[in-house]
């Protein structure tokens, strides 16, 4: 088969610049495996991060041709290759150095979740049916890609404000864990800003785990916040009149 | 009682090297005990090779099969470990399973379920019963998330992304450890009262391989350094089912749950083939059994184009092979163009288990250097000459939560310990010399041809003439590593992390083809070629691997009789 062109970018906080690699692509070759063989080859020192590479870890995320994607799944073969291949670090977080990027502000929003807590007395059967939708969250692997895609953090920035779609999911794990008795609803309003999503899908179309984020995570955990906080006639008054005239 | 003045310094009462299943186990309970704990780990928090077991853990939770006990449990991975298994760690892990696993429920786990409502258990190999807890085929994703979050609420200390390059030691025990961030390459020591190894595997040695890029041993490797005994370093195991096309995912693991859901094997002539290698379990046999014969098939010609054998689960309803096997679904269909739904796979052996490691006492997981100790694949002893499938998961949450309490009551009567500037000057020049030179080999092409000689050398059938010559390629390839270099800066640089990764792949390579040469028998995981039977003798000891001033030494020990009570289930039958 022929040569591809990587054109990776090289750089660290300070700046960098895309750099073209050529390397021969063999059948089945995925992004990752490219990004190997120029480190073996010709930038021993190119920085990525990588561990499974079958899609189980989420440690392979990075932009190809502007798409968020896990270099791990994205084979070559896919790919227009009369062109260069743009390989590019997660635009929505900082870069440490090449397709290295830090990814720290997550485990801090992990952090403000309380855990899964059994209700006081609970006898340990599930149902299946009950905990299907739950599995679909838990199958998350935190490769961070609809963080990265979110426009709330990629545009806007709102990490202070906001969760991400990452953290609605997990939310949604647990409050919809068959067996958990916490409330976190005032958690979403407020420290996790779930109002701050206005239901563009991103996140769904790039999740690797095809978890659908929006529609069964984080729509009906902002119906719960409504329920919560927000009066229902308000709400009326607020479609018929528009929010400026309530 | 100074801290060390020229880095910056960590001070815990335990130090865990390595976050997988086994280390966040052992964490949660040495904070449970009330120390102050630190976990480093190679990668980013929650990516740890656990991530990627797939079929269950087993414990003898009788949610299916009602003669399922600890007892059979005991009997099945004894047998599976060819009875060179230590049989207290059997016998442990048996009766403790049950327990860790509703414990992991209670910390919001969510396994699949049976009709009554309890957690779904499927077949193994090896398992007389239907054992596996599972959670379809990404057991090891919902464990490690579990642990990891109750871990965080809990509140350790976590150092992502740091390489430890060397222990420590005050006198003859530990007193912590030294070594870099990968991020910004800075350097980082950690004193600690104990510190418990949880590193996992060795696979990157070989080519073919299931391993992530962590599994080089390093647990084993700095404990080794540091005087401890490693155990049973020739019993290696090769998966029998690994994707073999295309070449970029060759190794990648095909789950052993494919089997347990029926799936079947044939070779290119549409035959059963384990019908003639293990009639009465089929596929089902155990994983050695297995993968011997894949390889047997293929060297015999009646392999697949791309020299494997066909797994076929598409007999199945598409719906329940989508529902209980979703990431083989999709691995196949995005990595292979291979709908698992409508055809068979294409399988061959991969390196991805190490039975033998740090050999360690089985109520604690002490080493043999006081305040060191080890739990999960990086500790030797439990899995004999073969482990069972699910009994990964399972050891790691039995022997981590032990191993944790015992390092945290070694804290608890243990008075801080001072770090030694000269020791950590050492470690410091040992990690930068690649830097130093002006020219040399890249660490890559080192990498590359250990992988390979292992392969070719020291891979599922062995010979004496074979081991020996691996011993002579390890020894070429120790001094091109002497003169390796490695461009660039210290932050973030793969090739230098390479570097310091492939010291300790070179130790335990080493270690693992002494103890394969000096076993002049085929048990389980080991085949011989030249010595081709289980001999009675050699079930009678086990091999023990210790740096003895410079040299690597071996010796053996001769295995101590299972007190009556085990005896009897040994003999018992069903």
């Amino acid at each position: 088969m022929a040569d591809a062109t990587l054109r990776v970018f090289r750089g660290d906080r300070e700046g960098g610049k895309a750099v073209d690699y050529q390397v021969p692509v063999t059948e089945g070759m995925v992004v990752l495996d490219a990004i190997h063989s120029i480190q073996a080859h010709q930038a021993p020192d190119l920085a990525v991060r990588w561990n499974c590479k079958a899609a189980k870890c989420g440690s392979c995320s990075a932009e190809v041709n502007g798409k968020p994607r896990l270099m791990c799944k994205t084979r070559m073969d896919a790919l227009p290759l009369d062109q260069p291949i743009t390989v590019s670090p997660m635009k929505a977080f900082p870069v440490i150095r090449d397709l290295v990027t830090d990814v720290s502000w997550n485990y801090k929003v992990n952090k403000k979740i309380p855990p899964f807590q059994p209700r006081p007395g609970v006898k340990w059967k599930m149902e299946q049916r009950d905990v299907d939708r739950v599995q679909e969250f838990r199958k998350c692997i935190e490769c961070f890609l609809c963080q990265d895609v979110c426009h709330v953090l990629r545009d806007h920035d709102k990490k202070e404000q906001f969760g991400g779609p990452r953290f609605f999911v997990r939310v949604a794990a647990l409050e919809m864990h068959p067996l958990d008795g916490l409330d976190r609803t005032r958690l979403l309003k407020e420290e996790l800003g779930i109002g701050f999503c206005n239901i563009t899908k991103c996140c769904t179309e790039v999740c690797p785990e095809e978890i659908h984020i929006t529609d069964n995570a984080i729509i009906p955990l902002k119906e719960r916040v409504v329920d919560e906080f927000y009066d229902p006639v308000t709400m009326i008054v607020r479609k018929i009149f528009g929010a400026k005239n309530t | 009682m100074t801290a060390n003045s020229k880095y910056e310094t960590q001070e815990h009462d335990v130090l865990i090297i390595g976050a997988g299943g086994a280390g966040l186990r052992a964490a949660i309970e040495a904070l449970a005990q009330g120390a102050k704990v630190a976990v480093v780990c190679k990668s980013l928090l929650g990516k740890a090779h656990t991530v990627m077991a797939e079929g269950g853990l087993a414990a003898a939770m009788a949610n299916l099969d009602k003669a399922d006990d600890w007892r059979t449990h005991f009997r099945d991975t004894m047998r599976g470990g060819k009875l060179v298994n230590n049989w207290r760690m059997a016998q442990l892990h048996a009766q403790e399973a049950p327990d860790r696993v509703r414990e992991l429920e209670q910390w919001g786990a969510l396994f699949d379920r049976t009709e009554s409502g309890d957690i779904l258990q499927r077949a193994f190999g090896g398992h007389t019963f239907r054992r596996l807890c599972h959670v379809g085929d990404r057991t090891g994703l919902e464990m490690i998330r579990t642990l990891q979050d109750r871990g965080v609420q809990m509140g350790f200390d976590v150092f992502m992304e740091c390489t430890i390059t060397k222990l420590l030691k005050d006198g003859d025990r530990v007193s912590g450890a030294f070594g870099y961030w990968r991020e910004s390459g800075r350097f980082v020591t950690f004193k600690a009262k104990s510190i418990v190894i949880a590193t996992g595997g060795i696979g990157k040695s070989w080519k073919i391989t299931s391993n992530s890029w962590e599994c080089t041993g390093d647990g084993m490797a700095l404990a080794y350094e540091a005087g401890a005994e490693l155990l049973d370093m020739e019993f290696v195991q090769f998966h029998p089912t690994g994707m073999v096309w295309p070449p970029g995912v060759q190794g990648i693991l095909v789950t052993e749950a494919v089997r347990g859901e029926g799936g079947l094997l044939r070779n290119k002539n549409g035959e059963r083939f384990m019908e003639k290698y293990d009639p009465k379990k089929m596929e089902l046999s155990t994983r050695d059994v297995v993968a011997r014969s894949i390889y047997t098939e293929v060297k015999e010609g009646r392999g697949t184009p791309h020299g494997g054998a066909y797994l076929d689960i598409s007999h199945k309803p598409a719906e329940y092979v989508k529902r209980k096997l979703p990431s083989m679904y999709h691995q196949f269909k995005e990595l292979a163009d291979v709908d698992i739904t409508k055809g068979p796979m294409e399988v061959g052996p991969t390196c991805h288990y190490m039975m033998g490691g740090i050999r360690v006492d089985a109520e604690t997981g002490q080493s043999s250097v006081k305040g060191l100790f080890a739990a999960g694949e990086a500790a030797g002893g439990l899995h004999g000459a073969n482990r069972l499938g699910g009994n990964s998961l399972s050891d790691l949450i039995v022997f981590g939560r032990r191993a944790g309490l015992a390092a945290a009551e070694h804290a608890k009567k243990t008075a801080a310990p001072s770090l030694d500037n000269a020791q950590i000057d050492e470690a410091e020049r040992q990690v930068l010399a690649p830097f130093d030179r002006a020219e040399g080999e890249n660490p890559y092409t080192i990498h590359h041809d250990l992988q390979d000689m292992m392969q070719r050398l020291v891979g599922i059938f062995r010979t004496d003439a074979d081991l020996r010559q691996a011993l002579v390629e390890l020894e070429k390839l120790r001094e091109r590593a002497k003169k390796m270099r490695v461009e660039g800066s210290r932050l973030f640089n793969p090739g230098w992390h390479l570097s310091r990764d492939l010291q300790c792949m070179l130790t335990v390579s080493e270690a693992c083809t002494h103890a394969a040469l000096a076993r002049k028998e085929s048990r389980g995981a080991h085949s011989r070629l030249d010595f081709p039977k289980s001999e009675d003798v050699w079930g009678q000891k086990n091999h023990v691997i210790v740096k003895k001033g410079d040299a690597m030494t071996l010796f053996e020990v001769p295995r101590t009789a299972m007190p009556a009570e085990l005896a009897q289930i040994m003999a018992e039958d069903k």
